[in-house]
């Protein structure tokens, strides 16, 4: 018998937790199969290249890469608050930043109707002296997914800050670090993975939103019709269409997400 | 934690998995999928019917008569099927899930929906092409966007659409709202919709009808309460509760 | 140049409050010596500027850093003083030559400027070739050197180290302990080291502070501490003996004696540590007994509670810690004579 007794580690996983894991990916992997059993794959070029897809495609990218940036030009100094200051009613900001995260898209979209479209409680006044109107326009396609997507960047970067040991920031300031320069040489580069993770995890979320995108910006191709948008629409009469664009979207998602591989794991 | 708290723990897990799972159908049930501009008059038909008929518990599914089309293409379990323009109707019969020849039992007109007190002073479809005012239609693929857009056609304007709104309750909704200008709904979803919105004319030259179609389905599970149901839609207190909604008799 | 002067008054807790103060001269190492927990760490936060006094004054060669009285603080960043922390806190994210021109880089100095000065610092504490290792494929002996000349590169008024060697094996230990010696011994201003470390505190310093629940309960030079400990506390603490000498074939030879050990291969200076209690004392010459044994007189008899301290003379000094009970049915006095003997094995022999 050559068989020597096998080292713990390196076993094999237990078959029950094979067999649930199993069970477990295959949630993810079953509908996926279902898409892609329905793809015309000889008509795809076609389709792909339609005005429709290619609008949607491009407002996708577009809204979804502003809104990652308006969560992190602002949720990273909301997170360094929350995690960092302490103020009176700091869970209940907390609570707040998390309310997108809770609440139905499209509640969301409606509660953004209500205080930033043309009669809104914020909208109105800013219409009358400004112009502006954001419902029914890019920019409101770039608030509503912002507004879903955000807390995802608040809530992975104050746990972050939140994990540090501020004995690195004491460490740079007897070095001679003022506040600005520890946050831009230890803070910062030291919460760099969970930044990232973040960052990843927002954008994700923005291009696939749809209930407030449709609720608050409305839908118009060219202007509004983000990618979930022109499926759902799609779906309705030109299920060829619908396919096609649902793959586009799992497509453009995994290679993102394939190419950040183990790294933000690591940091969530 | 030790192998007690684990157990009870991995039962709790299976508990509403398996609630869930008891929750279906049952024999007395009539599931009706109804366009969303009848959702009204189909809430009172479905009372009625249920005071004339205790036997049977009708349950309504609204949605846009395309989607609807859909969940029925694709298996869903429904009795009976009203949708708000025939071309819906015509690909359900051609997926073979009609039994019988679907009857129009309703008509609808379109009518220019406003915010109450007209703001932007609305008088007809010509507004339509103000590109500063906001305008939203039903989406093309929805029967409301498609009549909406033939009406257009007829009276020749090519209008400055903001946004195609998935169906006729959710323009309204932003048009009750007053974020939107001026939408193309039914004149019953105008009537429905009491004060918060007035209506504006669209003449009978460019106007479009709508004739909507009823039919019982091939894979209905309760194919009695669906045929009873249809009758008495089409029925003389069916039709006066339709009416009193704005509803055309054919 | 006055270097550190500090009266420092902190409250940490409902319980504990730090209450000393500290004069060191530029050219002095000071050791803070005593257990965890009795404020050492709070000292360094403090004179680091990490942490604000309640009550005190911190003043660096006439600079005042923090007068809470008069409103005066100074921030960390703006204090010239070089900290070697307890872990080191090397930033993972930054190679060993960017750790060590952080300061530099802090202060305004060209960023190749600051590198090629932190190459001549890693040279000077034999780290060659190690400039662009991270901080996690480091030992703890690397680890420590750079940490130091992250401190020393900016020319600080004052270095603090906080348990400069206590995160590390003993070997590495030893060895580092006499580099550690002569990197301060050419650092020009005033030091402090905080250990817990008697040994440490005897090798490095020239003065040893012993701090006990936030307060200072003995200062003086090593042999004051050793010799004269003032309380239990400080006698068990510190009131060890070390002899210096040289060993080799299992001997130390110190100036007048000789002592047996039982380590035969160790060979070259070395300190020995002899546990005052291991020292057995006799009215006669004790029979079967250990190769240490021979004949003295106690010099000065100190009673610390239940215990009492012997001071032996000639021919080598040390002190003898033996029971209340056992000095009065010895009967002994100052001025008598005695056998004392020590078994090989009690002798702790380490080679500096």
């Amino acid at each position: 018998m050559n068989d020597k007794p096998r080292r713990r580690s390196e076993r094999r996983p237990a078959p029950v937790l094979v067999t649930l894991g199993g069970l477990g990916l295959l949630i993810f992997v079953v509908p996926l199969l279902g898409l892609l059993a329905r793809i015309p794959w000889t008509r795809l070029p076609e389709l792909l290249s339609g005005e429709v897809v290619t609008d949607a495609l491009r407002l996708s990218l577009v809204t979804s890469l502003a809104a990652t940036s308006i969560a992190a030009m602002l949720g990273v100094p909301l997170a360094w608050l929350l995690a960092r200051a302490d103020f009176p009613g700091r869970a209940i900001v907390r609570g707040l930043v998390t309310l997108p995260l809770v609440l139905p898209p499209v509640v969301g979209g409606a509660a953004l109707l209500f205080a930033l479209g043309r009669r809104g409680v914020v909208g109105e006044p800013l219409n009358q002296a400004t112009g502006l109107v954001l419902p029914f326009s890019t920019l409101g396609v770039v608030v509503a997914t912002t507004f879903v997507a955000m807390p995802f960047l608040v809530i992975t970067v104050e746990g972050a800050l939140r994990n540090l040991d501020q004995r690195y920031e004491g460490a740079a300031a007897t070095l001679g670090a003022g506040r600005w320069t520890v946050l831009r040489r230890v803070t910062l580069p030291m919460i760099a993975p969970s930044l990232v993770a973040g960052l990843v995890l927002t954008w994700a979320r923005a291009l696939g939103e749809f209930g407030a995108t449709i609720t608050f910006a409305g839908n118009l191709q060219g202007r509004t019709q983000t990618l979930p948008l022109a499926v759902f629409v799609a779906l309705e009469s030109d299920r060829d269409t619908a396919v096609a664009v649902s793959l586009v979207m799992v497509v453009v998602s995994l290679v993102v997400l394939v190419a950040l591989r183990d790294r933000w794991w690591k940091a969530l | 934690m030790n192998r007690l708290v684990f157990g009870k723990l991995v039962t709790l897990a299976f508990f509403p998995i398996g609630v869930a799972g008891c929750i279906g159908t049952t024999s007395t049930e009539v599931l009706v999928s109804a366009a969303a501009s009848l959702s009204d008059a189909f809430g009172d038909l479905e009372s009625a019917f249920e005071t004339a008929n205790p036997g049977f518990d009708v349950v309504v599914n609204l949605g846009s008569s395309s989607s609807l089309r859909e969940q029925i293409l694709e298996g869903a379990p429904v009795d009976v099927f009203a949708s708000a323009n025939t071309s819906n109707m015509d690909q359900v019969w051609a997926g073979g899930e009609t039994a019988g020849e679907p009857a129009t039992f309703a008509l609808n007109l379109l009518q220019i929906a406003v915010p109450a007190g007209n703001p932007a002073g609305i008088t007809g479809l010509r507004d339509f092409a103000n590109e500063e005012l906001l305008i939203g239609l039903c989406a093309e693929e929805v029967p409301c966007g498609d009549f909406g857009r033939q009406a257009l056609a007829n009276a020749g304007v090519t209008a400055a659409i903001d946004t195609n709104e998935p169906d006729v309750r959710a323009l309204l909704t932003k048009i009750e709202a007053g974020e939107l200008d001026a939408g193309i709904t039914y004149v019953t979803d105008v009537l429905s919709a009491g004060g918060a919105v007035a209506g504006v004319v669209i003449p009978d030259d460019v106007n479009v009808v709508a004739a909507y179609p009823i039919v019982t389905l091939t894979s209905a599970p309760n194919p009695d309460g669906a045929a009873a149901f249809v009758a008495f839609v089409l029925s003389e207190p069916g039709q006066a509760i339709l009416a009193s909604y704005g509803f055309t008799s054919p | 140049m006055r270097g550190l002067e500090a009266v420092i008054q902190v409250r940490r807790s409902a319980s504990f409050q730090l209450d000393l103060s500290l004069q060191i001269t530029p050219g002095k190492t000071f050791a803070l010596l005593g257990p965890n927990g009795s404020g050492k760490s709070t000292t360094v936060s403090v004179l680091a500027g990490l942490l604000a006094l309640d009550h005190g004054r911190i003043s660096l060669d006439g600079t005042t850093l923090d007068d809470p009285d008069r409103g005066v603080f100074v921030p960390p960043e703006v204090r010239r003083i070089g900290v070697v922390f307890q872990d080191y806190l090397l930033f993972p994210h930054l190679s060993v030559i960017e750790n060590v021109a952080f300061g530099l880089r802090s202060r305004q100095v060209g960023h190749a400027g600051s590198l090629a000065r932190a190459a001549g610092w890693i040279e000077r504490l034999g780290l060659t070739g190690f400039s662009d290792r991270k901080p996690a494929s480091l030992s703890g002996g690397q680890a420590q050197r750079v940490a130091l000349a992250r401190a020393l590169i900016i020319e600080p008024e004052l270095l603090l180290l906080d348990e400069p060697l206590s995160a590390l094996d003993v070997t590495t230990r030893i060895e580092l302990r006499r580099h550690l010696a002569e990197h301060l011994e050419s650092f020009a201003g005033p030091r402090l080291v905080i250990t817990h470390d008697p040994t440490e505190a005897f090798l490095l310093a020239d003065e040893i502070h012993i701090i006990e629940n936030g307060r200072i309960v003995q200062a003086g030079t090593p042999d004051d501490i050793r010799l004269r400990p003032r309380t239990r506390y400080v006698a068990d603490l510190a009131g060890s003996n070390l002899v210096r000498g040289v060993a080799g074939g299992g001997v130390i030879e110190t100036t007048g004696h000789s002592l047996h050990i039982a380590d035969r291969s160790v060979e070259g200076p070395v300190l020995a540590t002899i546990r005052p209690s291991a020292i057995t004392v006799h009215l006669r010459e004790p029979e079967g007994s250990p190769r240490n044994t021979w004949k003295t007189s106690i010099d000065l008899i100190e009673h610390l509670g239940d215990r009492v301290r012997l001071r032996i003379t000639a021919p080598l000094p040390l002190t003898a810690e033996i029971t209340e009970l056992a000095t009065r049915s010895l009967e002994l006095t100052e001025g008598a004579h005695v056998w004392v003997s020590i078994k090989a094995t009690e002798i702790g022999v380490e080679p500096v």
